[in-house]
């Protein structure tokens, strides 16, 4: 089984627990306004590869990844979720750590064939680094062209499956940042039994040089990147609320 | 010769007593370590003290230009200059090259042109008549040398197609075994160093009257350091008696060493094990305090820090500033499986805290995957907050070294008092290949340097036919530089030798001929270029090719791509083959190294265009690292190209240096310890979940340490 590839990265270090193997799939159907990664949209795009071709690089360099593992990201993962199964199976088998960055946007909580090729892969993932970007369901849409409501179910599915949970948000001042979202946030993530760790970025531009590639126009043009005092305090902010919400 | 002394009360007896030889003294005493750095102690007031006076003459040091004294006057010996302290009262551990600190000392054995300019550059006269003296009535190396370099030698020096040679400078990369000296004290240096003169062959062959004059040499110079020893009121004629003593003794002996020998690299050892022996004895008879110990430490490794020499601003600009190289290798396993981490490997980092951070003297750890994990944390830790820590892997030296080598410089390992090397600089070989193509003529000053063979004439570069002339250039450059070194050692040796260092050396020596090699991912990727895509020869009007065009892609080492990777293994094993067909100076055994660390910006000035689009003075990657940029699969991809070339043939080193910002290192580390049970910890009041860390791993250990423990 192939899957399409956009790259991968033999030393990462900010995607999941230790040294890992990050592999990054092709094709998303989110349009984040802020994604610095527009050139892992397109389906059709990448090089096909297969899992046992993925595998072998690793197992090239395990030593390396000894207390690492492996990170499948993107684009988004579960539009090639049959293809991560596959990946992550053969990764059970040689005990190695398999982590899922995904956005969760493609959850369909009614539709019983998608949850069974889902729950194959859960069965598999050891941690979910899941992205939350923003609770309110209009500002989602604006920000992402996307509903958020299959993303929080997802984020209950996982946490209800017993699965560890590391969240992420993106700091983006004047969009994400504001007081009543963090404490949404906070309040959703406190009713998540297994989030373990949260990571907030502070929105930045470099990804801005690879729209202009792309031809593609960048929506948040004049927005300068936050400071990682702006990304501390959103954090300190979403905590806050988590703590009050768990104390009750 | 007594078998017991009084001073080696306590200690557990072993083969040591019997014979010279410290690693026996090391597995029988010592105590491995596997806690954590709680015991450390802060400076003390007297290093406050004394350290705040040093950074007050660090910053004149740089007001007046990088140097702030210098003795033209005085010739550098073991004895020559009267004792000099910072200050008396406060310092627990005490020695200067000269009668004060930061005055440097003047040295002309390799050379009195270097030394004479190194002064003059720094705005200081030599006097007329020491310049006559080193020029008419004493012969130095570097004389000795020009005396005796043949025309093609001359003109590949020249050309820089062999660079950084040690022929008007001390060559360094010897590690003097400094604890001998307080481990036996003297007087039993000198027993044995005189019975090995007795025992010497009685036909007097060449090779023996070299060694009972050396034997000479090594006795007066140990007498020398007694005699320095004593100026500053210490009789080290006998072993040390605590770990203050130990410590003293075995700084008068490495200070002794840098008084005698302005060497590329003037490295330490592998002392702190053996010291941690002392202190243990010592803590435990109640003698002295931790905070005492941390005391010495911290004033010996100061003294470290101030090693200075006369040196041009040509020697500074090869090696990127003004480095010592007082390397110091820290940790490893033993043979027998135990780990060598004392407190005194956590004492001697801890000077990056007391001191603070700095380049020298080189702390560096010896890495294994079995050192304790407290330790890997502590290193990891101390990297982070002074990125002064070198790493280097015991796992694959151990193997060939055993378990009581040093590093000398940056990555040259050797048996401490039982191995030593002679210290070659590099061939460069992406200059070289373009000799292949030309058929022996250089490049950039259109001479012809190498032999005249049949330049290439094809508008594109066939593989085969490059790598067959290749393969014939290096053959001979192989051999035109490994005679080069043999006449720079034998002069060294025998107008620069170093007496002292050897004196702490066993009899048999076992010798290394350290060749270097610089430009391998040039060659690599060029002739990757070659192979895989199409090259186009670029011609000036003389037909000289002086540019290469690249149609199409190829695989670039630093990828882990085996195409290009096995191109690069070869290499190396070729021309490591080629240098071993050569007759080395006294049997030494040829080596290789790919570790140019600064000096590859050098090397690269001086060469022209390469196939790989390398512009002409482009810098060279340095060690073995990829092309800048050419890696584009992360440090991993990097790092596994670089660990297929063969350390069979590249004893010497390997390096693969790289930067790397810290936010591209990990997060935080308590994000990656599930960072919202710590805090939910501290808000409930107990353990939410009970397996706090289970199911999620630590970070990498060498990188991310956990502070939030503490």
């Amino acid at each position: 089984m192939e899957g399409r590839i956009h790259s991968s990265e033999s030393f990462g270090t900010v995607d999941g627990p230790g040294i890992r193997f990050v592999v990054f799939l092709q094709g998303c159907p989110l349009r984040c306004q802020y994604c610095h990664n527009p050139d892992t949209w397109s389906l059709d795009g990448g090089k096909p590869m297969s899992c046992e071709a993925l595998l072998a690089q690793f197992q090239k360099n395990k030593m390396f990844y000894q207390r690492g593992g492996i990170t499948v990201t993107g684009g988004e993962p579960l539009m090639q979720t049959e293809f991560v199964t596959r990946l992550f199976t053969l990764c059970k088998q040689k005990k190695i750590h398999t982590c899922l960055d995904t956005s969760g946007c493609t959850f369909r909580a009614g539709n019983q064939a998608y949850l069974t090729k889902l729950d194959a892969l859960l069965a598999v993932t050891d941690l979910v680094m899941l992205d939350l970007k923003i609770m309110d369901a209009q500002k989602h849409r604006q920000l992402t062209g996307a509903d958020n409501g299959g993303i929080l179910d997802f984020a209950r599915y996982v946490s209800k499956k017993g699965i560890p949970l590391w969240i992420r948000h993106v700091c983006i001042p004047t969009l994400t940042d504001h007081p009543e979202d963090l404490a949404a946030l906070g309040e959703f993530m406190a009713t998540l039994p297994t989030v373990k760790a949260l990571d907030v970025l502070p929105y930045h531009t470099l990804g801005v040089n690879k729209y202009r590639e792309l031809g593609i126009p960048y929506p948040l043009q004049d927005l300068p990147p936050a400071s990682q005092r702006e990304a501390d305090a959103a954090k300190q902010q979403i905590l806050a609320h988590f703590r009050k919400a768990r104390k009750q | 010769m007594s078998d017991f002394y009084k001073e080696w009360d306590g200690f557990e007896s072993g083969t040591w007593m019997k014979e010279i030889n410290v690693r026996s003294f090391i597995r029988h005493n010592y105590t491995p370590y596997d806690g954590d750095d709680g015991f450390l102690q802060a400076p003390t007031k007297a290093t406050l003290l004394l350290w705040e006076q040093v950074s007050e003459l660090s910053r004149k040091e740089l007001e007046a230009g990088g140097v702030l004294d210098m003795d033209t006057e005085v010739i550098s010996t073991i004895t020559s200059h009267a004792p000099g302290y910072l200050d008396k009262e406060l310092e627990t551990i005490v020695g200067f090259q000269t009668d004060k600190p930061f005055k440097r000392a003047f040295m002309p054995y390799g050379g009195i042109r270097t030394a004479k300019r190194a002064c003059q550059d720094n705005g200081y006269t030599v006097p007329k008549q020491t310049e006559e003296f080193f020029t008419v009535h004493r012969k130095t190396h570097n004389a000795g040398v020009f005396d005796v370099y043949t025309p093609e030698m001359r003109a590949c020096r020249s050309s820089h197609i062999i660079t950084g040679l040690p022929d008007a400078y001390g060559r360094g990369r010897i590690i003097g075994d400094y604890r001998r000296v307080a481990l036996y004290g003297v007087d039993r240096l000198i027993e044995d160093k005189e019975e090995q003169k007795r025992t010497t062959r009685s036909a007097m062959y060449e090779d023996v009257i070299r060694d009972r004059e050396e034997l000479a040499e090594q006795i007066r110079a140990l007498h020398q350091l007694k005699e320095m020893a004593q100026s500053y009121g210490f009789d080290i004629s006998r072993p040390a008696a605590n770990v203050k003593e130990a410590i003293q003794w075995l700084y008068f002996g490495y200070l002794a060493a840098i008084k005698e020998q302005n060497g590329a690299a003037m490295s330490l050892g592998r002392t702190s094990t053996f010291l941690d022996i002392y202190a243990h004895r010592d803590l435990e008879k109640g003698l002295f305090t931790e905070s005492e110990i941390q005391e010495m430490v911290d004033h010996f490794i100061m003294k470290l820090r101030l090693v200075k020499f006369a040196r041009t601003p040509e020697y500074n600009a090869l090696f990127s500033g003004d480095p010592q190289w007082v390397t110091e290798s820290i940790g490893g396993v033993a043979i027998d499986g135990r780990h060598l981490v004392t407190k005194m490997s956590y004492r001697y980092l801890h000077t990056l805290k007391n001191l603070g951070p700095s380049p020298e003297p080189n702390l560096t750890v010896l890495w294994s995957v079995n050192l304790p994990e407290n330790f890997k944390r502590y290193c990891a830790k101390i990297s982070i907050e002074t990125s002064s820590i070198q790493y280097e892997n015991d796992d694959l030296m151990r193997f060939t070294h055993g378990d009581d080598y040093a590093i000398a410089c940056c990555v040259s390992s050797m048996r401490v008092g039982k191995e030593m090397q002679f210290f070659g600089a590099r061939a460069n070989l992406a200059k070289c290949l373009l000799y292949a193509i030309n058929g022996g003529v250089d490049e950039v000053s259109k001479k012809q340097v190498g032999p005249e063979f049949t330049p290439i004439t094809s508008d594109y570069l066939d593989y085969d036919e490059v790598m067959r002339k290749y393969d014939a250039m290096m053959q001979w450059l192989a051999e035109v530089y490994v005679n080069t070194l043999n006449v720079i050692h034998y002069m060294h040796d025998k107008y620069c030798y170093e007496k002292l260092q050897m004196a702490l050396h066993d009899k048999n020596v076992t010798r290394w001929f350290a060749t270097g090699i610089a430009g391998l991912s040039v060659v690599a990727d060029s002739l990757s270029a070659i192979k895989y895509a199409k090259v186009k020869v670029i011609r000036d009007e003389s037909g000289l090719a002086v540019d290469y065009q690249v149609e199409g892609d190829f695989p670039k080492f630093g990828n882990d791509d085996d195409r290009v990777d096995e191109i690069a293994r070869e290499i190396v094993h070729i021309f490591m083959e080629h240098v071993r067909k050569n007759h080395t100076y006294r049997n030494s055994i040829p080596t290789t190294s790919i570790l140019t660390i600064t000096s590859n910006v050098v090397y690269g000035k001086a060469t022209g265009n390469t196939p790989d689009g390398r512009k002409a003075g482009e810098a060279f990657a340095p060690g073995a690292n990829p092309m800048h940029r050419r890696d584009t699969n992360g440090a991993v991809a990097s790092l596994a190209s670089v660990s297929k070339l063969p350390f069979i043939d590249a004893q010497d080193g390997i390096s693969n240096t790289f930067s790397i910002i810290p936010g591209a290192l990990g997060k935080e580390d308590r994000i990656f310890a599930g960072d919202l049970d710590v805090d939910l910890d501290c808000v409930n009041g107990a353990c939410m979940t009970p397996t706090l860390f289970d199911d999620m791993d630590f970070d990498d250990e060498r990188r991310l340490p956990h502070e939030s423990n503490r």
